[in-house]
């Protein structure tokens, strides 16, 4: 069971060999990677920023609730901050479990909540040159406003 | 009372207000008055109905009572993933 942020390219292979686990029937990953394309525009570049006290106490919160909700029998989670290029894997996800249901439902809880609760943001720079941070200027009251 | 808290801020909040921490002194007695009054000050664009507060590392209330030496940090709508 861990939370990690890294500033560093994630490596799934060494992940999984260190997620062996003899009492899991079912292993379940999850890969968030960065894309070409977001609401029509053209996605060059993302810049992930964490605030990595809050945010590392609140992923291994999240871990916590699925090791309570879920019969798994291991769960991990990386998330990257820093610059990364399109293809790139922003967050890795994987679930043990005995059988595949829980694996499954497991893996989907924890992608949602790390996506819905943890302080990261997330910037994206189009290929006209304008950048974005997404969701505090892309959507809601406030949004799209310049400082005056 | 007049007290000093430090501030961190990240993303959006963080270009607009052209730095990552400040020292703040303040006779705020809330985390919301606290933001309310920075935002006036620095022209911030989100309510803070978008917003959540943490206080020496933990989400807490807007109605908290912020008091000398507090660490606060505004945290904008997140995206994570």
């Amino acid at each position: 069971m861990g939370f990690d942020l890294t500033d560093r390219p994630i490596d799934p292979s060494r992940l999984m060999a260190d997620a062996a686990d003899i009492r899991a029937g079912a292993f379940v990953t999850f890969e968030g990677r960065v894309r070409a394309e977001n609401a029509g525009r053209s996605v060059k570049a993302l810049d992930y920023e964490a605030y990595a006290p809050l945010a590392e106490k609140e992923g291994r919160r999240i871990m916590e609730e699925a090791r309570e909700k879920f019969p798994i029998t291991d769960a991990r989670c990386v998330h990257r901050t820093g610059s990364l290029a399109l293809g790139d894997i922003a967050v890795w996800i994987a679930v043990s479990a005995g059988h595949r249901p829980a694996a499954f439902e497991a893996c989907r809880f924890l992608i949602d909540e790390m996506k819905a609760r943890l302080p990261i943001w997330k910037r994206e720079h189009y290929a006209d040159g304008a950048t974005e941070w997404i969701n505090c200027a892309t959507r809601g009251p406030g949004a799209g406003q310049k400082v005056k | 009372m007049k007290k000093t808290v430090s501030v961190r801020y990240f993303a959006i909040l963080r270009d607009q207000r052209g730095l990552g921490e400040e020292r703040v002194p303040t006779r705020a007695s809330t985390a919301s008055e606290l933001y309310e009054e920075l935002r006036r000050r620095h022209g911030f664009t989100l309510p803070v109905e978008r917003l959540r507060v943490a206080i020496n590392d933990e989400f807490e209330s807007w109605a908290s009572v912020i008091e000398d030496g507090d660490a606060l940090v505004f945290i904008p709508p997140v995206a994570g993933g």
